[in-house]
């Protein structure tokens, strides 16, 4: 590795050299070994790769590379082969010198590892004309596939830490500020508040020492958009944050990341370790006298602190609780210090809006809403992963272009977006643009960018339930409203879904989450009615069902459904008799229908879920 | 934020409010529960205290204030005040949360003297919720007892534990406190009687966290008059001479 780069123009040059090793005629495969693809199987895939280009002494003609997140982590473990731009997934180690021989060395494609339309059954090769990736705009997720994370030349190769530079030698701290603003960034972190009015707040905030803060402490149940960059790009968020820090006038910084994501603190802690080798933080970063260093934080677990008081109360070593937002953390946040919390996608979005201006920003998305968001689509869609969409895209093209629509041609219900302090949304807003301003108008808001898609098999007073227990263990107890409206919600919701609903029920759960949303201290606090709200706003007649006619329509809730045998349907095949955990279900002979006791059935599921001839009842 | 007050040289800005549509004059910086109370308005709260800083956890002081022609509830023992702030203390909005908060501690401490003044002050006759979730309690985790503890009395004995519904005041380790000082400041602070204290046969007890002090004898009169511990704890902070607390301060 080279030294301490003392200048733009030596960092220049060695952009030169490494981008000049891109431009050869070698075949390259890059393989994802994200945290979704390493369970699939990609550690041993990536061994495999490693052992069978060098039995067949192929190291001069692939360049072999280990990725951070490619996003598609449905299909996991995947690679990309270039050139062809040829897309494999759930590639097992035994596919690995049938890729070498076939496709790297003589360029065909092996179809069976395609991609296949679930519904044409067409195979599709190039990755970018995936649907999953079509639809998509991956101005901050795409570099994750064109570079190893752990290695800082990959990062720079492609013009990273270019906008450093540009930003440490051609613009005033104030220009930047400028800059930001005009982009029209707002905060990745759920609150969209304008980032460079934030900066600029801190940066005339009074006070010597001023810090910059990223936010990695991503808890909701189900988002990991935050873990992808800073596993794959871990780089990004760094340029992003000497950037602020420089615009603000900081020269310390932080990274709260939660301790849940091993691999992030060892991307982004290498990463720093590289970046002070090369001169890009520390001292005297590229020779322009401007001083800045980070610290990486590792959090304790709670989810109360991804709020940013709690973060900074936690970063100065004391519960983390969160405190009155009425005097700003850009004026007293970190030990009382002016200090600018920012999401890790927002970081990761500044070098971009620095290299390519502000009007090339605000040519994606809206108006109002400029750029990219990073959502994680998960739950019932067929192609579950992590997608970068412009801002102002609709639901509906998220769920069915990019994700494939509901699995199993079930049908959709609704579709969650805000983490457990989101809101449920129905059908007919599907067609709604995925923005700040309108997620917020209908009760439910963008968080840090989870998107949880529920089909028919959902029952919407159980998701309700099961947020509220999630933030019932999550709250930090410091408030009224928030510890004890949130339990006696999760207990109303509790009757109602036991079959012990009354009526009253309705009206009281709504003037509690009023009261919650008025008065609590935090914004955990005041959004955490927002999906027993809108599953009420919008799922109204599935309460009542349950309430009235103690139904759950969905089948979910145990205490309203039985399970019976349709015996015209039951050929006695034996699958449900075996997987009944609790010996329920007894075979009386041969192609006789199995009997069901209902004194010893669970209501597990399990039945349902393998008998193939839909003999199972859900009543 | 405290101002400072040196002679006739005023270092603190003044501002001018409107607390229910009367005009006060008050110094920037001090908070609107501060203001309102020294001009004899009443707000109810539970976790405030002048001797610590406030804290903002019963919620029970909220006002609805109008800035910029929109309205929004804030905890009034947080908020500071300043210019041109219209502050309502019981607005429909505010009496209605404030009636729920009510009825949310009655259904956590059913039992409990002083909610239950609060809750017929606001016609609260029994809490909304179904009644075999209620419970006993009388700790509405305030946190005035490990407020006091480390901000007045400075030995932060107890503290905070848990979180969420579990969250409360403990000894560490739920042991006996060893650093506590038998001072008794929680026990005055609590607003809701939740600490019990008694000074009985020679010794005093705070039962909340399992510790038993022997208590000083007057030598004059005989009474016994505070924990040794405390006292001990107090010659050396001020470096008072051995035996100075051997009288007690009515006999001195």
């Amino acid at each position: 590795m080279p030294g301490k780069l003392k200048s733009p123009k030596e960092l220049e040059a060695l952009h030169k050299k490494l981008a000049k090793g891109l431009e050869t005629d070698k075949a390259r495969v890059s393989v994802c070994n994200g945290t979704a693809c390493r369970p699939y199987g990609s550690n041993p895939v990536v061994e495999a790769f490693k052992a069978a280009i060098d039995k067949k002494g192929l190291a001069d003609k692939v360049e072999f590379k280990v990725t951070g997140c490619h996003g598609f982590c449905e299909r996991g473990p995947i690679a990309i082969v270039e050139p062809g731009n040829i897309f494999y997934q759930k590639i097992k180690p035994e596919d690995v010198p049938e890729i070498l021989d076939k496709t790297v060395l003589n360029k065909q494609v092996i179809s069976r590892l395609l991609f296949k339309e679930p519904i044409t059954k067409a195979e599709i090769t190039a990755q970018a004309d995936l649907p999953f990736y079509k639809n998509q705009r991956r101005i901050i997720l795409g570099n994750n596939v064109r570079i190893d994370p752990t290695n800082i030349e990959d990062y720079i190769s492609i013009g990273g830490y270019s906008a450093l530079a540009k930003a440490l030698f051609d613009y005033q701290p104030t220009q930047i500020i400028d800059i930001v603003k005009q982009s029209g960034l707002r905060g990745r972190g759920g609150g969209g508040f304008t980032t460079g009015v934030k900066w600029e707040s801190c940066r005339n905030a009074h006070g010597d020492i001023k810090y910059v803060i990223v936010n990695a402490d991503e808890g909701d149940p189900g988002a990991y958009a935050n873990e992808g960059l800073l596993t794959g790009n871990p780089h990004s968020v760094l340029e992003g944050l000497i950037i602020g820090a420089f615009a603000i006038g900081s020269h310390q910084g932080y990274i709260y990341v939660r301790n849940e994501y091993p691999l992030a603190l060892k991307n982004i802690t290498n990463a720093m370790e590289q970046a002070r080798k090369l001169g890009l933080l520390g001292k005297n970063i590229l020779g322009s006298g401007f001083d800045f260093d980070v610290r990486v934080n590792r959090g304790g677990g709670a989810f109360i602190c991804g709020e940013s008081t709690a973060l900074m109360a936690s970063l100065e070593g004391k519960v983390g609780e969160p405190r009155a937002k009425y005097t700003h953390t850009v004026e007293k946040g970190l030990w009382d210090r002016p200090s600018d919390l920012n999401n890790v996608e927002t970081w990761a979005n500044i070098p971009l809006i620095i290299n390519n201006g502000a009007d090339w920003f605000k040519k994606i998305g809206t108006p109002t809403n400029t750029g990219t968001k990073i959502f994680s689509l998960t739950g019932k869609v067929n192609n579950t992963g992590l997608v970068e969409v412009p801002m102002g895209i609709q639901l509906r093209d998220i769920i069915f272009n990019i994700g494939g629509g509901i699995r199993e041609g079930k049908k959709f219900k609704a579709v969650q977006t805000g983490g457990p302090s989101g809101g449920c949304l129905p059908e007919s807003m599907l067609d709604m643009p995925v923005d700040f301003d309108a997620l917020t108008k209908v009760g439910s808001m963008m968080g840090s960018g989870g998107m949880i898609v529920m089909d028919e098999n959902n029952c919407m007073v159980d998701i309700a339930k099961y947020y509220l227990s999630f933030l019932e263990e999550e709250s930090c107890g410091k408030c009224v409203p928030c510890r004890e409206g949130i339990k006696r919600m999760r207990q109303i919701l509790n009757d109602i879904t036991s079959g012990a609903g009354k009526e009253s029920d309705l009206p009281l759960l709504e003037e509690v989450g009023h009261c919650l949303r008025d008065s609590a201290l935090c914004q955990l606090g005041g959004s955490a009615p927002n999906p027993v709200l809108t599953t009420m706003q919008y799922f109204r007649e599935e309460y009542i069902e349950h309430i009235k006619l103690k139904k759950c329509r969905a089948g979910v809730c145990k205490d309203l459904i039985t399970f019976s045998i349709t015996e015209e349907k039951c050929p006695d095949c034996g699958m449900c008799v075996k997987a009944c955990p609790a010996e329920a279900i007894t075979a009386v002979g041969k192609r006789k229908p199995v009997v069901l006791d209902q004194a010893k059935c669970i209501k597990c599921r399990t039945c349902y879920e393998v008998c193939k001839l839909g003999a199972v009842k859900i009543e | 934020m405290k101002c400072v007050n040196w002679g006739l040289l005023r270092l603190s800005e003044l501002v001018t409010l409107s607390i229910n549509g009367n005009k006060y004059t008050a110094e920037k910086g001090q908070y609107i529960l501060q203001v309102a109370r020294a001009h004899g308005i009443k707000i109810p709260s539970l976790c405030n205290l002048d001797a610590v800083e406030p804290y903002g956890a019963c919620r029970l002081c909220i006002v609805e204030i109008t800035r910029e022609n929109r309205k929004r509830i804030v905890t009034s023992c947080l908020f500071p005040v300043e210019e041109g702030l219209i502050v309502e203390t019981d607005s429909p909005r505010v009496i209605g949360n404030r009636k729920m908060l009510l009825d949310l501690l009655l259904a956590r401490c059913s039992e409990n003297k002083v909610i239950r003044q609060l809750a017929d002050e606001y016609g609260i006759e029994k809490s909304s919720f179904e009644k075999e979730y209620w419970t006993k309690e009388n700790c509405i985790v305030c946190g005035l007892c490990a407020r006091v503890c480390e901000q007045v009395v400075g030995v932060s004995a107890i503290s905070l534990v848990n979180r969420g519904i579990t969250k409360g005041p403990a000894s560490p380790y739920l042991e006996s406190a060893k650093a506590c000082i038998g001072c008794g400041s929680c026990f005055y602070a609590c607003p809701t009687g939740a600490i019990k204290m008694e000074d009985k046969e020679g010794y005093r007890y705070i039962y909340n966290w399992r510790i038993k002090y022997k208590l000083q004898k007057c030598t004059i009169c005989g009474i016994e008059w505070a924990p040794e511990k405390q006292l001990e704890y107090i010659r050396k902070k001020w470096n008072l001479p051995k035996g100075f607390f051997d009288v007690c301060p009515n006999c001195r």
